[in-house]
């Protein structure tokens, strides 16, 4: 049984020019222990049908599917209270700025208690026990110290090893990482690419990565979907994407990595494109 | 014969970072001695990681902020902004672009006037030139004339971005600073970008010195590179020097961390995997 199942997953958003399609018509499946990578731009819509999975799309928007299910669970019946019991806990995310997206307010131990608080139902100490552990297991240097340190006082990459500490502390079956590595340097990129995979492989999540970077792809999928304007232009396992690209979009990204460059040009993407609106057309799924 | 456009000597900034009641004063030694040249037309790329001082070293050579020893030359001339202030005339040769287009733009500035002022604190040009000229400037960049009334935020990333580098050509600048032009951008207009970048250094005969951490980029841009480290320079050399024989520790680890999108290196990553 897939860990993750989405059939046909339609986002709009509600704007003064008339609704907006963001995703339009995804299907996704991801596997239990399974490496998944979608690959897009922005405004592909790879952010919106995660966070539609997650539930934290703003009243504008309208979400639609024909089947999205969690480990058997169907996400579309539960009321909003059921679902944030299995949201942090079951299925969690980590976002793209990681010292945007931690409270400034509260210190990294706090927030991190904070999930096990909720979700577990630990007291104090066995808190305080788990969130030391879970420092130590993001290779974070002195997690005692850094328990009582608030967000301003960490590095990028520090606060982004919080991060996945938070998202790890329920030892979720599903992990959901959104450019967890886009706004940092790379080495530091690195060494976050290496936690993941390697919590992954100890842990046995699933790991949805989402990511515009084809490195980042190269070097931790299992399986990669590539998607454009909403639509999936091509779904495949990550060797043969990068042997054998099936639609001219993928194709299009994989030249305009610089370490492709044949002379002195880069081509674009609409360079490479032959129809001026893409279609799902020459991406066999 | 190259003519040399920028040549820095030695070139030392420290930063005094004041102390509280109960806390002494302390300096944090951000550049420290680091000498460069770059001739007409030629690109010099500077990568380090973040807080290695190459920030810093770029606002020294835009002539934002002084250097605290060192000798820094432009054009052959030596200038120093500290004692002898800044020329208009100095002003118009050095020009900076910075990493986030969102940030570098006035949100209630229209682009005209975004591209106009320049011109109008630097010159004396009468209106009607300095809005030709404006116009002339975002065709250039692959913008057009329609875009001249707009506001920032109607733009993309990569347009936003497209109009911070019309706008520091508009003076028509021999040196262009680049701090992480494309950082922000996806990979597809990041390609884009970098083709206009290359277009106008032939059409202008530009000197670029291009900052990133981005060593697939810097491959594909420079002619020479120095790589950073906790304000020193541990590298510097030509790029096919540097980056076919690493000398340094430091050079190396980066080449290492550097995610390969190659179909060998997926291979051995999934051989790897299966063993394990």
């Amino acid at each position: 049984m897939p860990l993750l199942e989405i059939r046909n997953l339609t986002v709009s958003f509600d704007t003064a020019a008339g609704p907006f399609m963001a995703v339009q018509g995804i299907d996704l499946s991801i596997e239990p222990r399974e490496v998944l990578a979608i690959v897009g731009e922005s405004g592909s819509g790879k952010s919106v049908a995660m966070l539609a999975v997650m539930g934290l799309l703003p009243n504008t928007a309208t979400v639609k599917a024909d089947r999205m299910a969690f480990d058997g669970i169907d996400l579309l019946e539960l009321s909003p209270s059921e679902r944030r019991k299995i949201v942090g806990k079951d299925i969690s995310m980590i976002f793209q700025e990681p010292i945007a997206s931690l409270n400034p307010c509260f210190t990294a131990g706090f927030q991190i208690e904070e999930v096990l608080r909720f979700h577990m139902g630990m007291d104090r100490a066995q808190r305080r026990a788990r969130a030391t552990e879970l420092m130590k297991l993001v290779g974070i240097a002195d997690p005692e110290e850094r328990l009582n340190s608030f967000p301003h006082q960490m590095s990028g990459g520090q606060c982004q090893r919080v991060m996945i500490a938070i998202a790890i502390a329920c030892n979720p079956k599903l992990l959901i990482a959104d450019e967890p590595t886009t706004a940092l340097d790379v080495t530091i990129q690195k060494q976050i690419l290496d936690l993941l995979v390697g919590l992954q492989a100890k842990y046995g999540m699933g790991l949805i990565m989402i990511t515009h970077n084809m490195g980042v792809v190269a070097e931790t999928a299992d399986r990669v979907i590539v998607q454009y304007k909403g639509r999936k232009m091509e779904e495949a396992d990550v060797l043969s994407l990068f042997e054998q690209p099936k639609s001219n979009y993928t194709r299009a990204l994989l030249s305009a990595l610089p370490e492709n460059a044949v002379g002195d040009r880069l081509p674009t993407i609409s360079d490479m494109l032959f129809e001026p609106a893409p279609s799902a057309t020459g991406a066999a799924s | 014969m190259s003519v040399t456009v920028l040549e820095g000597k030695n070139i030392v900034r420290d930063y005094h970072v004041g102390g509280g009641l109960f806390r002494p004063s302390r300096t944090v030694h951000a550049v420290k001695g680091v000498s460069f040249s770059v001739d007409k037309g030629k690109t010099l790329a500077i990568v380090g990681e973040s807080g290695c001082g190459k920030s810093t070293l770029a606002r020294i050579i835009t002539l934002i902020d002084p250097a605290t020893a060192g000798e820094l030359f432009i054009d052959g001339n030596k200038v120093d902004i500290a004692r002898n202030g800044l020329s208009k005339e100095m002003r118009r040769k050095v020009q900076i672009v910075f990493q986030n287009p969102y940030g570098s733009l006035n949100p209630r500035q229209k682009i005209g006037d975004v591209l106009g002022e320049p011109l109008l604190i630097n010159t004396d040009r009468p209106a009607d030139e300095r809005r030709d000229l404006a116009m002339k400037m975002l065709k250039k960049v692959g913008l057009g004339p329609e875009h001249y009334n707009r506001y920032p935020h109607m733009f993309s990333g990569g347009q936003r971005q497209r109009i911070a580098i019309a706008r520091a050509l508009m003076l028509n600048p021999s040196l262009l600073v680049l701090d992480e032009p494309v950082s922000a951008l996806d990979l597809s207009v990041q390609a884009q970008v970098l083709n206009l970048l290359a277009d106008l250094q032939d059409e202008f005969e530009l000197t670029y010195v291009f900052i990133s951490h981005d060593l697939s980029v810097v491959r594909y841009i420079a002619d020479d590179v120095m790589v950073m480290y906790y304000g020193e320079a541990v590298e510097y050399g030509s790029r096919d020097e540097v980056f076919a024989d690493p000398k340094h520790s430091y050079t190396k680890t980066l080449f290492a961390a550097t995610p390969r999108a190659d179909v060998a290196s997926i291979k051995a990553r999934l051989a790897k995997k299966r063993a394990a």
